[in-house]
């Protein structure tokens, strides 16, 4: 019996829910759009490419929604993400400080 | 279960304290005297001569006493102060608190001596008679209880929080367990997580400085308008400065906080601290630390005989006066930058090593380094150091449960 539960359970050893109630997921190798891993027996298909150590979004997020890693939140969603979709810049902010990068001026 | 270990051959200094290197210091006092400071130091770097130095010609309180502390750090042996002669700087006090720790030490003023050639000249054969001298510090057996190690990170990107700092986190437990003293720092990168730091606070009352030490962080950056946050690291996978700092939180392991402590302060006995590096009052000399050397240079003066360094993007800074650890986060920047790192701990990623074996391959290297054995940024004669304006308070009666810092 337990053993059935665990195969079951079963999550693609490229792919690290670090903690239970986490929404997004991290690669610990790069996952190209397309590809399919397994989370807990489930398949969640990759529809962006997630480099090496990336989020990717393990449940529907709604916009506004807090996002969860290490089991508490990193920000909010900017704008509704699916699951398998990239978790990054484009549809996460913080709820402390803006985030700069080279692309943004910083004069915004 | 800790193994018994082979007892480190320290370099016993005159005020009792104990070093792991037998280093001169040559310190510019002006940005003015940098160039005959290195002039003097930089044909002896391989003979154990660090260069260090403040640039300002303004006086700081702060910039002196980091200097009082690195000059009397452990793993120095001796002193030259080097002048232009002009300058804020209060050489004479800086003088008397090296030579009153037993030290060798001597200013040298160019204005005096006669200008850059003959102040280089001076100098040189001060140091050669200082590393005469130094030979023959006494060695003394030095238990693990009695080091004092850093964690920074540095480069950051998404691997970080995954290996290297949870890492981190096991050699300072491991470290902590043995009695030693492990000093974290970046109270601008613990924002986001402070409920979770102060949790482990030995005290409420420390608990509450904690977050309250976290907020003064947030609002300096929220005036300067910049997170602690670099492009390369959003370049690198992270997205928000709370995802930042629980990535960085991981280095701090499970022990319980000891104290919190600023940029100078000796911590009284073993355990772990947390060093507040943002300054008190209101925003003055723009950002708190302005690159990672900065931040090394405080564990320093606060006493730390090694600094572990964890790193995704791939950092190659060392520093002068105490060997720095570097520990890679991302096995793709390891196979890169290999001759940087002296740990792997992308290799979890890869599922080669776990967390609790590349914690403990942290905590024997640490022991390795200060029985001597060169690090990968001292075999590359990184010597970087780093020191610019600040202001501080003295922490508050809440801040050291039991017991008072050295003055």
């Amino acid at each position: 019996m337990s053993q059935l539960i665990i195969a079951s359970e079963q999550t693609d050893r490229r792919l690290l829910r670090l903690a239970p109630d986490d929404n997004v997921g991290v690669v610990a190798a790069t996952i190209e759009a397309g590809q399919t891993l397994l989370l807990a027996g489930r398949p969640l298909r990759f529809l962006d490419r997630v480099p090496l150590g990336q989020k990717v979004a393990l449940v529907p997020i709604a916009a506004g929604e807090k996002v969860r890693k290490y089991g508490a939140p990193i920000g909010s969603a900017k704008e509704p993400i699916q699951p398998g979709q990239h978790v990054h810049t484009h549809n996460l902010q913080s709820d402390y400080l803006p985030t700069y990068t080279r692309e943004v001026p910083s004069s915004q | 279960m800790l193994m018994p270990t082979t007892p480190i051959p320290g370099f016993l200094r005159s005020d009792g304290r104990k070093g792991i290197r037998n280093l001169v210091a040559v310190a510019y006092l002006v940005e003015c005297a940098h160039h005959v400071a290195r002039e003097i130091a930089w044909p002896l770097r391989d003979r154990g001569v660090h260069l260090i130095g403040f640039p300002g010609c303004y006086p700081n309180a702060y910039a002196e006493r980091i200097l009082q502390r690195v000059c009397t750090h452990p793993n120095v042996g001796a002193a030259l102060l080097v002048s232009l002669g002009c300058e804020s700087f209060d050489r004479q006090e800086l003088l008397r608190t090296i030579l009153t720790s037993g030290r060798p030490a001597s200013s040298l003023v160019i204005q005096e001596t006669g200008g850059t050639a003959a102040a280089v000249r001076e100098g040189r054969q001060w140091l050669e008679q200082a590393l005469h001298q130094i030979e023959s510090c006494p060695r003394a057996a030095m238990g693990v209880e009695e080091l004092v190690v850093g964690t920074i990170c540095g480069g950051s990107d998404a691997t970080s929080g995954l290996t290297a700092n949870p890492s981190a986190g096991r050699a300072n437990d491991l470290l902590v367990q043995s009695g030693a003293t492990a000093i974290f720092e970046n109270t601008g990168e613990l924002i986001g997580c402070e409920q979770f730091v102060a949790a482990r606070a030995a005290t409420a009352a420390l608990g509450r400085e904690i977050i309250a030490c976290v907020e003064k962080a947030a609002r300096y950056y929220v005036t300067l308008g910049h997170a602690s946050f670099a492009p390369g690291n959003a370049e690198g996978g992270l997205t928000t400065i709370e995802e930042k700092s629980l990535g960085a939180y991981c280095k701090t392991g499970k022990s319980t906080i000891a104290g919190l402590i600023k940029p100078g302060d000796i911590p009284p006995r073993g355990g772990l601290y947390l060093l507040d590096v943002v300054p008190d009052g209101p925003v003055r000399f723009g950002f708190p630390n302005i690159a990672d050397v900065a931040e090394i240079v405080e564990l320093i003066a606060c006493g730390c005989h090694a600094t572990l360094f964890t790193t995704g993007r791939g950092s190659v800074s060392g520093s002068a006066i105490a060997p720095v650890i570097k520990i890679c986060a991302n096995p793709e920047t390891y196979r890169r930058m290999s001759a940087d790192m002296d740990v792997n701990a992308g290799r979890i990623l890869e599922g080669h090593a776990t967390l609790d074996e590349v914690g403990r391959e942290i905590f024997e290297l640490v022991l390795a380094v200060a029985a001597g054995r060169p690090t990968a940024s001292e075999s590359l004669g990184h010597q970087e150091f780093l020191l610019t304006y600040k202001s501080f308070q003295p922490i508050g009666p809440d801040c050291l449960p039991g017991g008072e810092h050295s003055p």
